[in-house]
């Protein structure tokens, strides 16, 4: 005879979350156009841009003396933009099988669901950038790992941001079922010419500089750049990025639940549809 | 306010449990539940008490009320006003304490279609924690015939296969109380009485309530100790079936359906009806 494992009903649950990360894997591994969809876009990324850079480093003299700047902000924006892709296309898969009403009635807890997602989005991003920065190596010499430890710093920045866009705009689609579906795709979007990714923050005009300096993903690729042209690490910078990211990241997940209760006042989450 | 407790009509049949517990703990209890979407008045006060070990039947036309209340008591739905009681713990404020002790099954909602029904009932064990899950799922495979197609994708299935896999998920978790929304619909006749004759076997071997919103008055009749009979968000009529039926003096519940659909009151019946 089975029974029910006695967990406090009120506790995050391993159990729960590893389930879920197993169901994603589940479903990964079962189609190989998921699979080729992690790799193939990053890898196309990397060939066009890196002889991009390989053309004007011998145009130009700065981008000589920059090597890998404009292949290490592909890189980087790739883990911002993989990063959210993956935490939402996971949530997204939910919305299109039509199991949210299943998840929602069982014992996982949001914050669950969260977690597990986000392990999602670091499981894809592995399959997606590892190639991604091998094909940097071989193709073009540039060698991504040998940033060393403060490419952990920008990984982390990167990731985290990723995470609160991925938990605001799965929060949306929540309340507003797949008709929001579009946001997903495109929220990073917003982010990119205030990031500053393939340039410095000083070429924006002074009053947009003050926007794009609360966002963390423009701590990051200036950090990138003073260390790749510089060969300095602005720990500052990262420690700045880390403090907006805590912000974001707490004030993405409480909009998150404010959306879930207001899908439950709409009667939305047994719906889900456009 | 519209609250019954039990049955005033005939007795219920040998093999039937009382309709509604005599002041004891309930498995649900409701009082007074409104839910309004804008304008429209999707649940408009409504109260009722469901004994533990009972079937209960939740009948109405569409747009009656019956999934919104289904929802409110799972906590998907936020009621405008008035409460929700289930197992002893106040919904939605302690849903967590006892959603392990709850399941449920919904045309709304599917399993997710790439995995197999093995990965399916796998990952759903594991959110409701059932320990000797293995042992669980053989056995769930042995009840409900899934053995023939428990390593098939959940989308390769026929109707009457996938509703037994929903069966099956619904009661992975050994639930005391199952929520039912319309659990034959779509079913050829065979199947669906099948699933009939489980649901019954399950609610006596394990003295589970059962709650169940269905358009098939047959099934109602067959299955239910109680009916209740929801119109534009009210009860209407709340009795055991044979109960509701000397009432209006019909010989089936389907009759009684359309009496209360097209608005024939009970003293608009044919001669004999109380």
């Amino acid at each position: 005879m089975s029974e029910i494992v006695s967990h406090h009903p009120r506790a995050i649950s391993l159990q729960r979350i590893n389930a879920m990360v197993l169901r994603y894997w589940y479903l990964l591994i079962s189609s190989w156009p998921r699979l080729l969809e992690l790799i193939y876009w990053p890898a196309l990324q990397i060939i066009t841009w890196g002889f991009l850079q390989n053309y004007i480093s011998q145009a130009s003299g700065f981008f000589a003396k920059a090597g890998g700047t404009l292949i290490g902000a592909v890189i980087l924006w790739d883990i911002l933009f993989r990063g959210q892709l993956g935490f939402s296309i996971s949530f997204l898969e939910e919305m299109w099988a039509r199991n949210l009403g299943n998840l929602m009635m069982s014992p996982l807890k949001p914050i669950e669901f969260l977690l597990s997602l986000m392990i999602m989005s670091l499981i894809r991003l592995a399959i997606g950038v590892i190639p991604m920065t091998l094909l940097a190596l071989f193709f073009f010499g540039f060698n991504f790992y040998a940033i060393g430890l403060p490419l952990i710093a920008f990984f982390c920045n990167l990731i985290f941001t990723s995470w609160s866009v991925g938990v605001f705009a799965s929060g949306l689609v929540l309340r507003n079922g797949l008709g929001a579906e579009s946001i997903v795709w495109t929220l990073m979007f917003a982010v990119m010419p205030l990031a500053c990714i393939y340039y410095p923050v000083e070429v924006l005009p002074a009053w947009l500089q003050l926007v794009a300096w609360t966002l963390p993903p423009t701590y990051v690729f200036e950090g990138m750049r003073s260390l790749l042209i510089d060969h300095v690490f602005r720990a500052d910078l990262m420690v700045w990025a880390l403090v907006i990211n805590a912000i974001l990241f707490a004030a993405s997940f409480a909009v998150f639940l404010a959306l879930l209760q207001s899908a439950k006042r709409n009667g939305s989450l047994l719906g889900g549809g456009e | 306010m519209q609250q019954r407790e039990t049955g005033q009509g005939q007795a219920p049949a040998a093999n039937q449990a009382p309709a509604a517990d005599q002041g004891g703990s309930a498995a649900i209890e409701i009082a007074h539940l409104v839910k309004v979407y804008k304008t429209t008045r999707a649940v408009d006060d409504i109260s009722f008490r469901i004994a533990r070990g009972s079937i209960t039947g939740l009948l109405g036309g569409n747009g009656a009320g019956k999934t919104t209340t289904i929802a409110m008591i799972m906590g998907l739905v936020l009621p405008t006003s008035g409460s929700v009681s289930v197992l002893g713990a106040k919904i939605p404020e302690q849903r967590y304490d006892v959603l392990g002790r709850m399941n449920f099954e919904s045309p709304y909602v599917d399993m997710p279609m790439r995995l197999t029904v093995r990965q399916n009932l796998t990952i759903f064990g594991r959110l409701y924690a059932v320990k000797h899950l293995r042992e669980r799922i053989d056995q769930l495979a042995a009840d409900l015939d899934l053995k023939e197609f428990l390593d098939r994708s959940n989308g390769k299935l026929s109707a009457g296969q996938k509703t037994r896999v929903a069966l099956a998920k619904a009661l992975i978790n050994e639930p005391d109380l199952l929520l039912l929304d319309e659990p034959t619909a779509s079913l050829d006749p065979d199947t669906a009485d099948w699933v009939r004759q489980h649901l019954e076997t399950y609610r006596k071997t394990h003295n589970a309530t059962i709650l169940l919103a269905s358009h098939n008055m047959l099934e109602v009749e067959r299955l239910c100790d109680r009916v209740i009979i929801m119109k534009r968000g009210k009860i209407e009529d709340d009795d055991s079936p044979e109960g509701i039926m000397a009432r209006y003096n019909r010989d089936t519940l389907e009759e009684v359906f359309l009496d209360v659909a097209r608005g024939r009151t009970r003293e608009g019946a044919p001669e004999g009806a109380s």
